[in-house]
């Protein structure tokens, strides 16, 4: 067991920061998955924390100048760098404590991107950032497109979606990829903590935040996150729609501890996936047959996360 | 007290980057800039240099590590050449009108296609308009000094921009030149620390690189523009000073028996030496030639190339890059700019000259002399003209 996690003792309704880092007033869309996930993201870490964002919605929203919705420092370099800067961050304060030049202060430091920033474009520097075992936490917001361009597919957009790069026609289906894994290809550098979260289960991702910023070295949490406006999906229906694809299955909660696989929500009575795509206008063209495809893929996936638990 | 020893051009960088003890490198390999980072990292090993090494998983990264380390507070270094360089693009415009000082040297290769590791400027060429502030090595002296002089200027808060010295590929950079390596003392007198005006920092919070709305970008961008030319004051102060403590004078643009000079051969780094071994024999044959180099490239010394260029009524210059399509070479290009509408302004023809590693000998300059003053006679209908291109 890690030992800065023994220690932990973990967010309660009780004990809940009131304290909010990223402060309200920012552009979100209503109803929007990625701020409400950050906002917890932020609540759970405190202050003590430089962030480096990526550019995406997420950035765009909180700093356009001369406004900022930042209540801790924070940097945006470009879009695919965040780990790279991070690492820069880091790295340069170890120096300076160790040379006197700035106090010997822990300092929490975080990268935040998309799920484009972190598994497309941004995948090789998330992959050397990881590699070299810099202190810092990555914190993947996935809406499953790029939506800070207008809706276009990524690597995690899922099978069968529409976006405006994978629109179904007379020849298309829409997305024909699976979606892109990229908490496994985090845990296959074997870095201390990987995590995936959903802000429908809010202290369930305070918690796992909090623990990837108290292990040494590097940690990531990948946090599920509804987009109205990409999604066509109704603006209060969001943590539903998170709620929902946990409990059927689609995106399981857990948490890869130095290798050990640790389920965080056993979902022994799945919802069938059909109830998680009602409401989303990105599924709404798909056939009978292809439904039955995802939902056998999606508790087969399932079925392989419970067994690593088991087993690991 | 200095010492004077031979010593591989590369390596004397690297020595003029540990006495700066800066406290970052982040880097990425390759030709023929590793030499640089690879004594560096050796140096960290050794405990020779207390300083984070990065071994980035490319250029890119190397320039975002980078980034983040300057806006840390952290006197930060990386060296890069060719394809490295082009990688690391579309970063490099942020540092700087970001205004983080990060020093780059920049061993200069060409770029592909066809795949060539060789000497030539396109690398830095097409990264002309990246907002750092830009000097050209001649010689492996220089390239130690001003790696040190970037440092004091980059870092200077009146200044606050990031600062590229560029040395040539091979032809400098893996050279041994007897090479006057300064002590730790002479360094701590010359280049104080680093002290920067914002860094990031929880007691402190900031917002670094937020959103431009159209209403506040172009401001953001002039300010940049004002403090890049703004800059040249301290480059020259610093320069002064250099000069004061240590005796080696520069300035933004050198002079070679210039002064009754009617042609001019306008050069950048390395080849300047041989320019200088032409100019000599074309004076002995009763030509009236000399020779005017520019160090500081970027924020362009217009003044000081006027004064330089005097009288003559012939710029001959050579670029190390030739741009396709383009009307002629980036120096060319500028030179022209530089001497629009002044009365009385000598004409200017550009050649390029010395690609992907084609010597440039004393024999090519005075080819190029040659063609220039016989254009001068004429009218001619190419702006540039490109040197001993091969027929078969
Ligand atoms: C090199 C580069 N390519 C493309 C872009 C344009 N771009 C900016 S944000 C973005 C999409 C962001 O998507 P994601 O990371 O998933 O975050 P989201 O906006 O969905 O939160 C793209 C394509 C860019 N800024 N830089
Ligand atoms: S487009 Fe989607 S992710 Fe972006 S701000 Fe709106 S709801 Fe949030």
């Amino acid at each position: 067991m890690i030992p800065e996690l023994e220690k932990f003792k973990g967010f309660t309704v009780k004990n809940l920061p009131k304290d909010e880092p990223l402060a309200p007033g920012h552009r979100a869309c209503q109803g929007c998955g990625e701020v409400l996930a950050l906002r917890m993201v932020m609540k759970a870490l405190g202050r003590n924390v430089i962030v480096c964002s990526a550019t995406g919605c997420m950035e765009i929203i909180t700093s356009p100048y001369p406004q900022t919705a930042w209540r801790v420092p924070w940097l945006h370099i470009a879009f695919e760098n965040a780990a790279a800067v991070a690492s820069g961050v880091e790295a340069a304060r170890k120096a300076m404590a160790r040379k006197g030049k700035i106090p010997k202060r822990h300092v929490d430091i975080m990268a935040l991107g998309g799920d484009g920033a972190t598994g497309d474009i941004g995948l090789q520097a998330l992959s050397g950032a990881m590699e070299r075992g810099h202190d810092f936490l990555y914190v993947c917001v996935d809406n499953e497109a790029y939506m800070n361009t207008g809706v276009q597919r990524s690597g995690c957009t899922p099978y069968g979606a529409m976006t405006t790069t994978s629109p179904p026609g007379t020849e298309s289906f829409g997305q024909y990829t699976w979606k892109k894994n990229i908490p496994a290809i985090a845990a296959a550098h074997g870095i201390p903590y990987v995590a995936t979260a959903s802000p429908a289960y809010f202290l369930d991702l305070m918690n796992k935040v909090k623990k990837a910023a108290l292990v040494k070295g590097p940690a990531y949490v990948h946090i599920f996150s509804p987009c109205p406006t990409g999604w066509g999906s109704a603006g209060e229906r969001s943590v539903e729609f998170a709620k929902l694809a946990v409990d059927t299955r689609i995106f399981p909660l857990y948490e890869v501890i130095e290798g050990k696989y640790i389920l965080s929500r056993k979902i022994s009575k799945p919802k069938p996936v059909t109830e998680y795509f009602k409401g989303q206008r990105r599924f709404r063209h798909l056939k009978d047959d292809q439904i039955a495809y995802i939902q056998r893929r999606v508790d087969a996936e399932y079925e392989r996360i419970a067994r690593l638990a088991e087993v690991s | 007290m200095a010492k004077r020893v031979g010593i591989e051009v590369s390596i004397a960088v690297a020595e003029a980057v540990k006495l700066a003890d800066v406290d970052l490198v982040a880097a990425y390999p390759i030709t023929p800039q590793t030499h640089i980072v690879e004594h560096l990292s050796e140096d960290v090993a050794n405990g020779k240099l207390d300083a984070e090494f990065v071994p980035v998983e490319s250029e890119h990264s190397a320039m975002s590590c980078c980034c983040g380390s300057s806006a840390a507070g952290a006197r930060t270094f990386t060296a890069s050449s060719s394809q490295g360089l082009s990688l690391m693009s579309e970063i490099l415009y942020i540092p700087s009108t970001m205004r983080l000082p990060i020093v780059m040297v920049v061993a200069n290769r060409a770029l592909s296609a066809p795949i060539s590791i060789w000497n030539d400027h396109q690398d830095i060429m097409v990264q002309r308009d990246i907002g750092w502030i830009q000097t050209f090595a001649e010689n492996g002296q220089e390239a130690f000094d001003l790696t040190l002089h970037a440092f004091r200027v980059a870092e200077d808060r009146r200044v606050s921009l990031p600062m590229i010295v560029n040395i040539d590929g091979f032809t400098l950079s893996h050279v041994i030149e007897p090479i006057e390596i300064l002590d730790q003392e002479e360094v701590n007198r010359y280049l104080p620390p680093f002290k920067p005006r914002y860094r990031l920092d929880p007691k402190k919070p900031i917002t670094m690189g937020p959103v431009g709305i159209p209403e506040v970008y172009t401001e953001a961008k002039v300010a940049h523009d004002q403090a890049l030319k703004a800059s040249k004051k301290v480059i020259l102060k610093a320069w002064d000073e250099f000069a004061e403590l240590f005796g080696r004078r520069y300035q933004p643009v050198e002079t070679y028996r210039s002064e009754d000079a009617e042609t001019l051969l306008v050069t950048m780094g390395s080849i300047s030496e041989t320019a200088m071994t032409a100019v000599d024999a074309m004076r002995e044959k009763g030509q009236k030639v000399g020779l005017v180099r520019i160090r500081l490239w970027r924020p362009f010394p217009a003044q000081e190339f006027r004064k330089a260029a005097g009288k003559a009524k012939v710029l001959a210059v050579i670029d190390r890059c030739l741009p396709p399509g383009a009307p002629c070479g980036p120096v060319g290009e500028d030179l022209r700019a530089v001497f629009y509408k002044v009365p009385g302004a000598p004409k200017i023809f550009s050649f390029v000259a010395g690609l992907g590693g084609r010597d440039v000998t004393v024999e090519t300059f005075e080819e190029i002399v040659e063609k220039a003053q016989a254009k001068a006679r004429k009218r001619p209908r190419e702006l540039y003209e490109v040197i001993g291109v091969r027929e078969k």
